[in-house]
């Protein structure tokens, strides 16, 4: 079965248990609306939504993008420079004491109600672990490889740039997957500290008008920005990792998996 | 010119505070291939790295000097035990590999001259391959392709057949032995026989602390038959020196 008929199947399962729940429970629309109900909403209020929708992709997309700059160039500078590791990395591991949502209201407080405070967010929540992933993948390069290097008198810059580097890749692929899945996280809880547009702000705006419907809808369609911006990134990687086998996936004959 | 023998003086390693030789003395022979013999954890390895340039003073000491008085950078080729291939580069682009690591990009030049040794080790229809699809055996041929391209005098090998089945072994020895003549050849290995196929001279590396017997010297070119009567006759000798002086063979 193809990869796409298989989420489609997986789709239709989940919207058939979510419509299963409402028949069995009997629950009143103003507390769980049925998914054809919500449909019916998103169709209607399609006009609504978009700009919205439109909104919280371009944050989520800035801070993606950003934090994915700040990130590797951290990851680079942290795998660059000794003194960089020293003074860096315990900066690096107190500020992630810090939770981001507890810096949401500082930051809207600084960054004002618009995009970049939620842009703020979202890259802030993205930059660590693409930063960890990466520079945890810089650091591991094959000894061997890095000594022969060395025997052909190339440079620490050369090292970096033609071996380093590309070995790194699939770890920082790994990191920046997981940034992917969280981005949504950052611009969400920004719009919900303060904002007047985008999805989070829809959502909370139907919520006090018991807009539950509607509310539904501005999830499933964060749900689908979602997922477009994690399979996006997942298919670019995968171009950029193309020699790493895998050995998780393989089939093996006679292996009951 | 000619590739200039190597000496190494005094050499000294320690490992974790326990001297595994001292005092180190030995002579690799200009143009041909010297072989250091040993058990692992002997040294032989640490020994190899530090003619390679890749030690910290910290663990192992000792003077290595050519013979004809030029300092060793930039003449050194290192073939170690693992192929040591990029799994992102082809097998053309990893023959040229020292050529990206050098200069930062491979010339047209470079890249036909990396064709020519990869047609040399019998592999220029797998140019476009990557490593993964390459098998053992092949990948060790384009470790060696990637040695040659280096074009340097002087050749050190860690083991580099180790990891390959009998029969590649001892096909990819005879073509070892072929592309890498004229060139000064320190070859560390802990197999006797691939020592008595091709070396011209062998040290045998034993003992705690370890010291260098005195070199068995081979006669003829290798790479020699198994059954070549240099081969056999050194055969006892190499193995009485192993287990111990006076073991029974």
């Amino acid at each position: 079965m193809t990869t796409g008929l298989r989420m489609l199947v997986i789709a239709a399962l989940l919207l058939l248990g979510w419509q299963t729940v409402v028949w069995l429970t009997g629950v009143p629309p103003y507390l769980l609306p049925g998914p054809l109900a919500v449909a019916v909403t998103l169709v209607d209020d399609f006009d609504y939504i978009l700009p919205h929708a439109g909104v919280t992709a371009l944050e989520i997309l800035l801070g993606l993008l950003l934090g994915t700059v700040l990130g590797s160039v951290s990851a680079l500078t942290l795998a660059s420079f000794r003194s960089a590791r020293r003074w860096l990395l315990p900066l690096l591991v107190i500020s992630q004491a810090l939770p981001v949502f507890a810096l949401a209201p500082v930051l809207t407080l600084w960054l004002g109600y618009g995009l970049f405070s939620k842009v703020a967010m979202a890259t802030l929540i993205i930059y660590f672990p693409v930063t960890a992933a990466f520079y945890d993948g810089l650091r591991a390069t094959e000894p061997g490889w890095v000594d022969f290097a060395r025997t052909v008198g190339a440079t620490p810059r050369a090292v970096l740039r033609h071996i380093r580097i590309p070995a790194a890749l699939p770890a920082f692929g790994s990191g920046l997957r997981v940034a992917a899945a969280v981005a949504p996280i950052g611009a969400v809880v920004g719009e919900w500290v303060g904002s007047s547009a985008g999805l989070g702000y829809l959502m909370l705006h139907a919520n006090g008008r018991m807009q539950i419907d509607l509310m539904f809808a501005a999830l499933a369609v964060l749900a689908i920005i979602g997922l477009v911006v994690y399979f996006t990134t997942d298919l670019l990687l995968q171009q950029l990792t193309q020699w790493q086998t895998e050995t998780l996936f393989t089939d093996m004959k006679g292996s009951a998996s | 010119m000619t590739a200039p023998g190597l000496t190494i003086h005094d050499s000294e390693l320690r490992f974790g505070g326990a001297i595994v030789f001292t005092g180190l003395n030995l002579a690799v022979r200009a143009g041909g291939w010297t072989a250091v013999l040993g058990a692992s954890g002997v040294g032989k390895t640490s020994l190899l790295r530090l003619v390679a340039g890749l030690t910290d003073s910290a663990t192992i000491s000792g003077r290595v000097h050519a013979e004809d008085g030029q300092p060793l950078e930039n003449r050194i080729a290192y073939m170690a035990q693992q192929d040591l291939l990029l799994p992102w580069l082809t097998a053309l682009e990893n023959v040229a590999l020292p050529a990206r690591l050098q200069q930062g990009r491979v010339s047209a030049d470079e890249q036909r001259r990396a064709l020519r040794y990869l047609h040399l080790v019998g592999l220029a229809d797998e140019a476009a391959k990557l490593p993964a699809a390459l098998s053992g055996g092949m990948r060790q041929r384009v470790a060696l392709a990637r040695t040659l391209f280096l074009e340097r005098d002087i050749v050190l090998m860690d083991e580099p057949f180790s990891a390959l089945d009998a029969i590649s072994r001892f096909r990819l020895q005879a073509e070892a032995a072929r592309l890498l003549e004229g060139k000064t050849v320190m070859l560390v290995t802990h197999d006797p026989m691939e020592a008595l196929r091709l070396a011209d001279s062998i040290y045998v590396l034993d003992g705690k602390p370890a010291s260098v017997s005195q070199p068995i010297e081979m006669t003829g070119a290798g790479p020699r038959a198994v059954d070549d009567t240099s081969v056999i006759s050194h055969y006892g000798q190499l193995m009485r020196l192993l287990g111990g002086e006076g073991a029974a063979a």
